[in-house]
């Protein structure tokens, strides 16, 4: 086991690496960052500084590493757009994009998972049905529409909620947030619940499908021809197999609601990463995108190998280093 | 002594798309207290839907369209689920093929049985405890007090069968319902499992259905044997009587296709054909395209079980009028 | 040809369809948008890209069942004077075209690598496998979204609108391939060690002719079923670029980004203008998505 996670690590830092040099080769597109930022009128001499500055007359290899170290240390240079540092501004709009991702996460699960617990157990009802219409609908219906549409319903022919923005936020040291306000709450409503729609719906067809997958086994229809109540059976055993694999394909999809944050933030003008990201494609901020890449693949990185480190801690079967017992 | 369980012209349809599908035809046959019952016959003929049938766990579509299973004179195929989950374990127990996907991978193996004791006797779960390391001692597994806690890819395949076979006892039933329990052991594994389920039947006076194709089992174990055929029964007697003396032309063959250490064969017999499917059974007796000694009669009339030697078989052939042929 | 057709129609498949009032429903009004797509030439009420008929005094009109609104201009018009109704039709078409040239050209990725990493095996099976498995952990749009970005990083802004389809469809295809990857490697696995495959080496024939021409149309069916999904996704992502600004640039808009115009004008109360596309966006993916769950579950083996 212990090689596997060294293993597993060792993939994770030739995947940054990738990503590490798109990005740097994306900045080696720009163009001529030197003119981007000095203008039109800059002198020759002036050029030549900011060339030293940005260490632009350096073969590419050296660059390259100068980048990664200072990737390492959060540092991307200094945006483009908006002439601040990179990792300021990221970091200035990180808890706005945070708090929603949690929030929209807790939804999915909290709603989802029961759900899909109930349209697997009662196929018949039509309740189950409504739910899985429902259900078809979440995934036909992109996220940004959904947003628009929660916000012409309550914001505007409704006027209840608020569209656009964090609301009033309390900074506690670096961090602000929005949670410690009734305003903060009210704006945090329906970007979140238009977040967790297309996870929820995820989360709830992929539970309904391993429960009745599970409902099929041999373990099952045996549990069940010793005589176990059904609140054994679907509870104490079949939930329990079904969460094992749901938990950690639930744990991968958290990848999507930070990258559907990015749909959700602009159209609530959320002031969170995603919408900083966007704005930066929009304008070809290269640093800005460079460093938001390397963050998501970060992050996504660290998801996936907790998934794994989880998936060892669920399933004895994995874990059990003890050899097989005789006959 | 009155049997503890009883066929009585059950019979399973399955409705399709392509019209319903009788997959068991009037089946009809009991089971004495302790004694041993093999239900033979080829894949398809029946024999595993009989068992899911008496066990209340027939897998929709499929439904009981006729007949009754009495389990000690009460009618047991028209409750529902409730009340079928009573019977379940205490009364009939049952233990499939597989014994890997029998188990549930997620829980020790300790868990499994003492929720199944604790489901339907009343007893402490320490008492429950105690009892489960009991019936794993009593099925031959060593060190049952560590391994109560182990998981079931922690055993080998023969141990999880005897680790099944526990579970089956585990509420102490008065029948059990064993599946191919057999068939995905190895050889030498096998005989071990059923000597163990003989004599832990035998010690505690449990009836065993034993549903299996391969006749060397049955030859070992059973008591009387149950022949079935394309969702029909078509012998029934003991299983000394049957082997040597078959009274249906099917057994006849089935018989003459095993082959013997003693007896010089040049070539197996081989019955022409094969079964038919679900929805092309021939009318009159379902073996008639494949019997060497079909008559006219069979073509048309189905046979019921009538007395043919010692045993019973259902064919004409056996009937007062034809007896001079046989 | 009538004998194929009439073979199809007697088939399993045919039947299923007929006996599925969903399947039958989806498919009328998938057949129905892709007729008013790709007709919109012939059949759409009004042209709304040529310049000489619109004008600007026709704007922001409501639909024609509201008072101030008129016949002609049946859903309204947006802030240029352009009939919302043609102007959908021919989103339609973008929005259409789009999703399934990615689709194919991601099925064509897909199966091709599928196909040679199953059948080779060994390292370059492990290498093609390693690279699908790193990418499917991140999300598809984040994938499109890095293509499209890199892509307007790379050529220069006057270009941009030139080629925002192209690089659109590029991007989606190949955020796509490795679910078809996997699916077609998964199969040809199976396959490989199958007699037919066997005996076709020991004939003599070569391994690209046995991997096309034997095992792809054996593992064809569960590719059509993800092809599906995978349509209703891609036009998806299509809108969500569009809607963004990354995607189709206003001059020949797709769904997405009609709805990304007539946000603007949500809170001045048109609301028609980003409802419409909106509704025919959701009815098309539905429509997919409804037709593809049913082909899963018509294609799947069961009882009876």
């Amino acid at each position: 086991m212990f090689a596997f996670i060294i293993r597993r690590l060792l993939q994770a830092v030739v995947v940054m690496l990738v990503v590490a040099m798109i990005a740097f080769y994306l900045f080696q597109f720009v163009g001529d960052p030197v003119s981007i930022m000095l203008g039109q009128d800059a002198t020759d001499a002036d050029r030549v500084r900011l060339t030293a500055e940005l260490g632009l007359d350096q073969p590419v290899v050296l660059q390259f590493y100068h980048f990664v170290i200072n990737a390492v240390q959060g540092d991307f240079g200094i945006s483009l757009r908006q002439g601040q540092n990179v990792s300021t501004l990221l970091l200035e709009r990180m808890p706005a994009t945070f708090e929603l991702s949690i929030a929209a996460a807790l939804i999915a699960l909290l709603v989802g998972l029961p759900l899909g617990v109930y349209t697997a157990l009662r196929r018949q009802s039509s309740l189950s049905n409504a739910i899985l219409a429902f259900s078809l609908l979440g995934v036909s219906l992109p996220t940004f529409l959904i947003g628009i549409l929660l916000i012409l319903v309550f914001s505007v022919q409704l006027g209840w909620l608020p569209s656009y923005g964090r609301g009033d936020v309390v900074k506690i040291g670096w961090w602000s947030t929005g949670l410690l306000t009734v305003d903060g709450w009210k704006h945090l409503i329906l970007p979140a619940i238009t977040l967790s729609l297309f996870q929820l719906t995820l989360v709830l067809r992929l539970v309904r499908s391993e429960m009745l997958e599970v409902l099929r086994t041999d373990y099952i229809k045996f549990a069940r021809a010793r005589g176990l109540t059904n609140r054994a059976i679907h509870f104490g055993h079949a939930l329990k197999n079904t969460l094992v694999p749901v938990i950690t394909i639930t744990g991968l999809q958290l990848g999507g609601i930070i990258a559907f944050a990015i749909v959700t933030e602009t159209v609530f003008q959320w002031p969170g990463m995603g919408l900083l990201f966007i704005q930066a494609v929009q304008f070809v901020d290269i640093p800005v995108m460079a460093a938001y890449l390397c963050m998501i693949a970060l992050i996504f990185v660290v998801i996936n190998l907790i998934v794994d480190l989880l998936y060892f801690a669920v399933d004895p079967r994995l874990r059990s280093s003890v050899g097989r017992g005789g006959h | 002594m009155a049997p503890i369980l009883e066929l009585d012209n059950l019979s399973v349809e399955f409705p399709t798309r392509h019209g319903t599908l009788k997959a068991l035809d009037n089946v009809s046959f009991s089971i004495s207290p302790g004694e041993v019952v093999g239900v033979v016959g080829e894949s398809g003929a029946g024999k595993s839907l009989t068992g899911a049938a008496i066990i209340g766990l027939l897998e929709p579509p499929g439904r009981v369209s006729g007949g009754q299973i009495l389990l000690e004179g009460r009618r047991i195929d028209q409750l529902n689920n409730d009340q079928m989950r009573l019977i379940r374990g205490r009364q009939i127990g049952a233990v499939f093929q597989d014994p890997l996907t029998s188990l549930n991978p997620l829980y020790t193996v300790g868990q499994q049985i003492t929720e199944t004791i604790l489901a339907h006797l009343s007893l402490t779960p320490n008492q429950a405890l105690i009892r489960a390391i009991e019936l794993l001692e009593a099925t031959g597994i060593p060190a049952a007090r560590e391994r109560i806690n182990h998981y079931p890819h922690q055993f080998s395949g023969g141990m999880r069968q005897r680790v099944v076979i526990a579970l089956a006892l585990a509420a102490e039933p008065k029948l059990i319902v064993a599946d191919e329990p057999t068939t995905a052991l190895d050889v030498s594994i096998q005989a071990q499992i059923i000597e163990l389920l003989k004599r832990l039947c035998r010690e505690q006076g449990t009836a065993v259905m034993l549903i299996t194709h391969d006749m060397g089992v049955i030859a070992e174990t059973a008591d009387r044997v149950v022949v079935m055929y394309a969702g029909r029964v078509i012998e029934v007697g003991a299983v000394q009587d049957v082997i040597h003396h078959p009274q249906h032309p099917y057994t006849v063959g089935l018989m003459g296709s095993i082959p013997s250490m003693v007896a010089h064969q040049k070539r197996l017999t081989q019955i022409d054909g094969t079964m038919p499917r679900l929805n092309a059974i021939p009318s009159g007796c379902a073996f008639n395209p494949r019997c060497e000694r079909a008559m006219s009669i069979c073509r048309t009339e189905r046979p019921e079980l009538m007395a043919a030697g010692a045993s019973q078989a259902a064919c004409w052939l056996h009937h007062e009028s034809h007896k001079a042929y046989v | 040809m009538m004998e194929a057709l009439k073979h199809f129609w007697q088939s399993d498949l045919a039947w299923s369809w007929r006996h599925s009032t969903v399947a039958v429903i989806s498919t009328f009004i998938f057949v129905l948008m892709m007729v008013a797509a790709f007709g919109a030439p012939l059949i759409a009420p009004h042209n709304p890209f040529d310049l000489a008929t619109i004008n600007l005094l026709d704007a922001l009109k409501p639909p024609a069942w509201n008072s101030e609104g008129q016949a002609i201009f049946p859903l309204g018009t947006d802030s240029q004077g352009r009939d919302l109704l043609s102007a959908m039709m021919y989103g339609t078409r973008v929005s259409l075209m789009i999703g399934m040239a990615s689709v194919a050209l991601s099925m064509l990725v897909g199966i091709v690598l599928g196909l040679v990493a199953g059948y080779a095996g060994g390292r370059i099976d492990a290498f093609i496998m390693r690279v699908a498995d790193v990418q499917l952990s991140f999300p598809a749009i984040l994938i499109a979204l890095l293509i499209d970005g890199v892509a307007r990083a790379v050529v220069p802004r006057e270009l941009h609108e030139h080629i925002a389809i192209p690089v659109l469809v590029g991007a989606i295809a190949l955020a796509g391939w490795p679910q078809y990857a996997r699916t077609v490697r998964g199969s040809t696995l199976v396959e490989k060690n199958r007699e037919y495959v066997q005996a076709a080496r020991v004939i003599g024939i070569s391994s690209p002719v046995i991997m096309f021409r034997h095992v792809l149309p054996n593992v064809m069916g569960p590719v059509l079923v993800l092809a599906t999904v995978h349509l209703a996704t891609a036009i998806i992502t299509e809108a969500t670029l569009s809607f963004l600004g990354v995607g189709v640039p206003p001059t020949e808009p797709s769904l997405g980004t009609l709805i990304r115009i007539g946000n603007d004008f949500l809170f001045s109360g048109e609301w028609w203008i980003t409802i419409f596309p909106g509704l025919a966006l959701v009815l098309l993916v539905l429509s997919v998505n409804l037709l593809g769950d049913w082909l899963r579950d018509a294609l799947n083996p069961r009882l009876s």
